[in-house]
């Protein structure tokens, strides 16, 4: 203590800041960049758990090379990500654009359209299942049947299963975008719009010079967050097709799923950590690629 | 880093509509003149703008078709928003006869389907579970994300900048690459089944940490400065000056950890085989694979999961989208 007194203040806050992020650094080291390493060297291991870990090379990854099924999850995961989010980008754009121009029940509707973003992935996940059931069950069909066109099968399709999976994960997200473009509308100043309206400018030409082009930060954020959010789906995947995880015939399974199923039930630790490895150069590529492109224009 | 990337493109792309527009302005003069008249005209190109224009600044939205369809298109888009969370609930007041049919006020409302579900009593438990879970979680992101971020923010020590890039990069690394060692590490510790387990990996966020950090920056160095002077210690100052400055951020950390955690889903699936130490969607999935194809009892599972999520927001709504806001664009 009697050290402490003598040290001059600038040390003094040397020392305090250390104690303060004692415990943080720990916790970074030992639950960040331990399971990290970890990871990556599990990814050059063979282990199924019981067994001792031995060394396997690039044999894991040449595994996943040749591995059909991967490529399939591969492309499903980017059919995720490329229809995800400019679906989603341009129906929130669209809807928080008019909402803003709107006083009436201002509130109350931005409330209906972020309320799903509130509700718990899983409980949507089996609500929309049970919208997608065949005739006399499921509520799409029932409406389609009422109106006298042939029922669609969702979930049993190779081809329909995964764009009907997405659409909730499209939806949950939905509030969330409108309300921050929304934030980022109000935040462009009053007097572009003022020397637009002066020019007499037609409202698209307001919407592509003006609008865009300043809430190119808002755009930027919402790209590569969904984007992140997409490459990532697995709770509805995993809760809309239980029965057969990732089916039908694989046409529905993600990456992240696909992990999931080669660690926690076929044990196969290395081959699952390659597959991780994987996932994170995915996501690094694309969302350094989207900044590089995005910031450029 | 990233915010303060996109900041600065931000700034960046101000100036440059700025000169744009600025050309456009001289260029434009003489139709802007030619167009003065126009001005009064009501259904003018440049009327219709300071119509719409007057409507984003708050003043009463003009009363013409335009706005009405607008808003009547508006309307419906948001009542298809919650036809799902709409339908969830009126589901699980029907009896099974009534699954079949399209209406949306159930036509013998019965309260069946929830003492049926919560008679064996787990979903009070998996709900327990779930909230001391968030509610821990919470508690620490909003102790330890906003020391960390004061000290980086207002301290100055040898290896700040190493700290600082090393939490940063944190953010890249996805949860899904770190479930395995974590599982492992879970394994060797005898954290599987347990609340720890559940709880370790999120006790501390990169995200937070950078959103505080970036809210203590609007901290006046003075303050802690005068706090200084006036005898208090470092924690003193952090904890009595510093924080209730920054209670929005605070309050905007804290929901979305808590709703982060409350939906939680691959890591509680992995590390919890004992159905008694489910969080509530864990608990949920299981659930619904028992149940098979009764629906009804299905619905009402996903309503109890989501009810109490519904009804504290139509408590704190202004103030969770206002939090909402704020970590979406300051982390």
């Amino acid at each position: 203590m009697k050290q402490y007194r003598q040290l001059s203040i600038a040390h003094k806050q040397i020392v305090w800041a250390w104690a303060f992020l004692a415990v943080p650094v720990v916790f970074y080291v030992w639950i960040r960049f331990y399971p990290t390493a970890n990871a990556i060297v599990l990814s050059f291991q063979d282990w199924n758990l019981l067994g001792s870990r031995s060394w396997a090379g690039f044999a894991n990854y040449q595994k996943l090379m040749n591995d059909p099924v991967f490529w399939i999850v591969f492309k499903n995961t980017f059919v995720y990500l490329l229809l995800g989010t400019p679906i989603s980008l341009l129906v929130s754009f669209v809807v928080a654009y008019h909402l803003d121009k709107v006083r009436f029940m201002h509130g109350f509707i931005r409330a209906l359209y972020f309320l799903p973003f509130l509700t718990s992935t899983v409980a949507m996940a089996w609500v929309w299942r049970w919208f997608y059931q065949p005739v006399p069950i499921g509520l799409f069909n029932n409406f389609l049947a009422s109106i006298g066109i042939a029922q669609i099968a969702f979930l049993n399709s190779t081809t329909n299963a995964l764009p009907a999976i997405l659409a909730p994960a499209v939806w949950a997200g939905l509030g969330f975008q409108v309300i921050i473009f929304m934030a980022g509308l109000r935040s462009i100043p009053q007097t572009f719009y003022e020397a637009a309206r002066i020019d007499g400018v037609s409202w698209w030409t307001t919407l592509v010079e003006i609008t865009l082009p300043l809430l190119k930060p808002t755009i930027v954020f919402l790209v590569v967050f969904s984007s992140i959010g997409f490459l990532r789906i697995f709770d509805h995947v995993f809760n809309m097709t239980t029965n057969n995880p990732g089916g039908p015939l694989n046409s529905t399974k993600p990456l992240v799923l696909m992990i999931y199923d080669t660690a926690f039930n076929g044990y196969d630790m290395g081959y699952a950590a390659a597959q991780t490895v994987v996932l994170f150069a995915v996501l690094l590529v694309v969302s350094l690629l989207q900044l590089r492109i995005l910031r450029a224009r | 880093m990233a915010a303060t990337g996109i900041a600065n493109s931000g700034i960046a792309n101000t100036g440059i509509a700025n000169t744009g527009t600025a050309a456009e302005n001289t260029a434009a003069i003489d139709a802007a003149a030619a167009d003065a008249g126009g001005l009064g005209a009501k259904h003018s190109a440049a009327g219709l703008l300071a119509s719409k224009h007057r409507a984003t600044t708050r003043s009463p939205a003009p009363r013409n078709t335009a706005q009405y369809i607008r808003w009547l298109l508006l309307f419906i888009g948001g009542v298809l928003m919650v036809m799902p969370i709409a339908y969830m609930l009126s589901t699980s007041f029907k009896y099974p006869h009534e699954l079949y049919n399209l209406n949306l006020i159930p036509e013998e409302p019965t309260i069946e389907n929830y003492t049926y579900v919560l008679e064996d009593g787990r979903f009070y438990q998996w709900f327990a579970n779930s909230m001391i879970i968030a509610t821990i979680t919470t508690v620490s992101n909003v102790l330890f994300d906003s020391l960390v971020g004061y000290t980086l923010c207002k301290f100055r020590f040898p290896g700040q900048y190493i700290v600082f890039i090393a939490i940063l990069s944190t953010l890249m690394i996805p949860t899904e690459m770190l479930v395995i060692p974590w599982y492992l590490m879970s394994k060797t510790f005898g954290w599987l089944d347990s609340y720890w387990g559940i709880m370790f990996p999120g006790l501390m966020t990169a995200f937070g940490t950078f959103l505080m950090k970036q809210f203590f920056e609007t901290v006046p160095d003075d303050f802690l400065e005068a706090a200084r002077i006036d005898g208090l210690n470092e924690l003193q100052i952090w904890w009595t000056v510093a924080m209730p400055l920054v209670k929005p951020a605070l309050a905007a950390l804290a929901i979305f950890v808590f709703l982060g955690n409350w939906t939680a889903f691959i890591w509680p699936l992995i590390v919890t085989n004992d159905q008694a130490l489910y969080t509530l969607p864990v608990g949920l999935t299981t659930f619904s694979v028992e149940q098979q194809v009764e629906w009804e009892l299905i619905m009402t599972g996903a309503a109890l999961a989501t009810i109490p999520t519904l009804i504290v927001f139509l408590v704190f709504q202004r103030f969770i989208i206002r939090g909402v806001v704020m970590a979406g664009i300051k982390g």
